[in-house]
């Protein structure tokens, strides 16, 4: 997965510019930085959202170019990205949406009972009650469900690219290690899936050891390193970058 | 579009005595009936269009044909039904299995039932289930009790054309005891360029029986108005329960104007399900007049307008007897600059003392030339009831479309499935195969709305 150059705008606003990444098969980035450093944005005009508009640079990933492509597209093309704030659908239910979900990525049908199944065990390992099946998606759910219903959904989903925006904001520790375990559990189960962790605090790299750290500050990424940069983050706060390493 | 089936029997365009009694002769009908349509048409040409509601100054009551017959006879096997409309079904989606699964199948094909089947097990029972002129003729006294008693001939301007045109329209009777476990369909269509439709419904539920009856419509598109009111009778008798559920999918130049009541007597129970989809114009408020101690209402509705389209729907409750309970659902969805409206009316009676009733309505704006309003009518006259009214709008959401889209769903795919979200609790109570119909009618509706 490649990212060149990339500039990004809301509206006439250019709030991401020159900023690039390459993530191997396998590989797991974490983007951490201060609020408004433009991680989220970055998020979710990867994922395709139409507020972020994407005005200069590449987004390449599997050898395909989705640099101006539609949310589905690059669904479709493996993208997943876990909401930092996901949405309600009342009247929707996690059986309807993942159902058509699967049928539009993988191309093919799963039938409604094997769904269910397949629902009701991810649930359990995100310690959800099996009745969140049929309820509508994020309708009513505190901001750890919501969190961990994104969670459920990757594991039905399996995508090769996982965006997690903010995954572990509104989790107790326990809910933390579930959404650590299965992280982990996606990796057995393909380990050249690419993971990007968007996120303020160190403590999901608890559960997940990432290949690299980046630091981003005023829509630019300004300092990559080991996994010590999170520790160095968690010691000094985001302002030691400043002084230059 | 469906090839048209050629007529065997048609009025001229209009309306007078003269069309009136040759409907009535072509049926060979009683002295009183003719009588009946005769003061009927008197009542229509008294009566003015409502001055409320809808738009109603394209409708051209003239320019219309009244009755036309398409086929000779009733076919009691699928095998003799003709393929002309077995064709029609076919594009409409109908599944075939449903002959195996449903107890019997009334369609009206232009203004006669031409396939009727009943199961041997209910019509032993003594179950009927005919289109209304045979009734008529079969059951003379039961049908004079009841016609014209919920909704009398002077009861508005479209109920009076009904009752001096009507044709067609199926007339169920269960007697007392009896519970029809599967559910009575029928599917109307209108299928002749400038035809009125007014079939006129019967349903009679004697103590303690129980009877779900569907009525599906759909019509393909044609250049000239047409006009479509129906008239819609239910009587539950003490204990009885009677479910009517209908899905309208009438083309865009339909005015489609129904008068449906239904009358509960002591602790029974009466459901509307009512779906509107299409048509130019639709005035349509199912009533339901709770008159027995204990009885219940239960009214669930949903419409869709487009661009062009008026839907002015909603419901009426009446609490007249003490402990009688009612629940009004209706949701509503705007799009590509249509108008959905909400008229209800709630009325408690003094010494409705217990009445408890709950009425929800809820629109759903698609984009920003769309509109919804809400006309509640609130009428209270007992102290010692409970009685709420909640009312909300909402827009679908980007922030919906994009978390959809980002599960890999197309723009259209996401939209279908935020309105499906939305009329869920409409659809839940539907015979599976129409909800699969109506989800598969929320994808067409969600063509082209997209920008």
């Amino acid at each position: 997965m490649q990212i060149d150059k990339l500039a990004i705008a809301i509206g006439q606003t250019l709030i991401i510019q020159e900023f690039s990444l390459s993530v191997a098969p396998g590989a797991v980035h974490v983007i951490m930085g201060p609020n408004g450093s433009g991680k989220s944005s970055l998020a979710n005009a990867l994922a395709g959202h139409p507020h972020y508009v994407i005005t200069k640079g590449e987004f390449i990933a599997d050898g395909v170019r989705l640099t101006q492509s539609s949310p589905c597209e690059r669904a479709r093309a493996g993208i997943f990205l876990a909401c930092q704030q996901p949405v309600s659908l009342p009247g929707v239910s996690l059986l309807m949406l993942l159902t058509e979900s699967y049928r539009a990525i993988k191309k093919k049908d799963m039938t409604l009972l094997q769904m269910r199944e397949n629902i009701v065990h991810a649930l359990g390992q995100l310690g959800l009650d099996s009745s969140f099946v049929d309820r509508s998606v994020n309708d009513g759910f505190s901001g750890g469900e919501k969190k961990r219903l994104e969670m459920v959904q990757l594991l039905i989903l399996k995508p090769s690219i996982i965006i997690l925006d903010e995954i572990d904001s509104g989790l107790d520790v326990d809910a933390l290690a579930l959404v650590g375990n299965s992280l982990h559990a996606i990796r057995q189960e393909n380990p050249s899936v690419r993971i990007i962790i968007i996120t303020h605090y160190p403590r999901l790299l608890h559960y997940i050891i990432p290949d690299y750290v980046h630091i981003m500050q005023q829509g630019r990424l300004i300092l990559s390193g080991t996994p010590e940069l999170s520790a160095q983050v968690q010691a000094y706060g985001y302002d030691f970058t400043r002084l230059g390493k | 579009m469906a090839s048209c089936a050629r007529p065997i029997f048609k009025t001229k365009k209009g309306i007078n005595r003269t069309i009136v009694c040759q409907i009535a002769e072509r049926k060979n009908e009683p002295g009183w009936m003719i009588d009946y349509r005769l003061r009927a048409l008197e009542q229509f040409e008294r009566l003015a269009l409502p001055s409320w509601g809808a738009d109603l100054s394209g409708l051209d009551e003239q320019d219309i044909h009244y009755y036309v017959q398409p086929f000779k006879e009733q076919h009691n096997s699928w095998d003799t039904v003709p393929d002309e409309v077995k064709n029609t079904f076919e594009k409409l989606g109908i599944p075939q299995a449903e002959q195996k699964f449903l107890a019997g199948v009334g369609a009206q094909y232009e203004s006669e039932v031409v396939y009727k089947r009943l199961k041997p097990e209910w019509a032993q029972k003594g179950v009927e289930f005919m289109d209304m002129s045979s009734a008529l003729v079969a059951f003379p006294e039961l049908f004079r009790r009841y016609f014209g008693t919920v909704v009398p001939l002077h009861d508005n301007k479209f109920a009076a054309l009904n009752s001096a045109v009507w044709s067609g329209g199926s007339f169920v009777f269960v007697p007392a005891g009896v519970e029809i476990t599967v559910p009575l369909q029928a599917y109307f269509r209108i299928n002749s360029i400038s035809m009125g439709q007014f079939e006129r419904t019967l349903i009679i539920a004697e103590p303690k029986a129980r009877v779900h009856y569907v009525e599906g419509c759909s019509a393909p598109l044609y250049r000239k108005s047409s006009l479509h009111s129906a008239v819609v009778e239910l009587i539950a008798l003490a204990d009885a329960h009677i479910r009517y559920t209908t899905i309208q999918n009438w083309s865009s130049n339909v005015y489609n104007l129904v008068t449906k009541r239904a009358i509960a007597y002591e602790r029974a129970k009466i459901e509307w399900i009512d779906g509107n989809f299409g048509s130019k114009v639709t005035m349509k408020y199912p009533c339901i007049v709770l008159k027995g101690v204990g009885s219940q209402g239960q009214i669930i509705s949903i419409a869709v307008a487009s661009k062009g389209q008026h839907q002015d729907a909603g419901g009426k409750i009446i609490h007249l007897a003490a402990q009688t309970t009612s629940n009004i659902i209706s949701k509503s969805i705007s799009k590509q600059g249509g108008r959905t409206s909400y008229r209800g009316l709630l009325k408690v009676a003094p010494k409705a003392v217990g009445a408890k009733s709950k009425v929800q309505c809820e629109a759903l704006l698609l984009d920003k030339n769309s509109r919804s309003d809400t006309y509640p009518t609130l009428q209270i006259d007992e102290p010692l009831s409970d009685i709420g009214h909640e009312a909300s709008v909402s827009k679908l959401s980007d922030e919906q479309l994009f978390y959809l889209q980002s599960r890999g769903l197309s723009e259209q795919e996401a939209r279908a499935m935020v309105v499906n979200g939305f009329i869920d609790a409409f659809v839940k109570e539907l015979p599976m195969e129409y909800a699969i119909e109506i989800n598969r009618l929320i994808a067409m509706h969600m063509e082209g709305s997209i920008g």
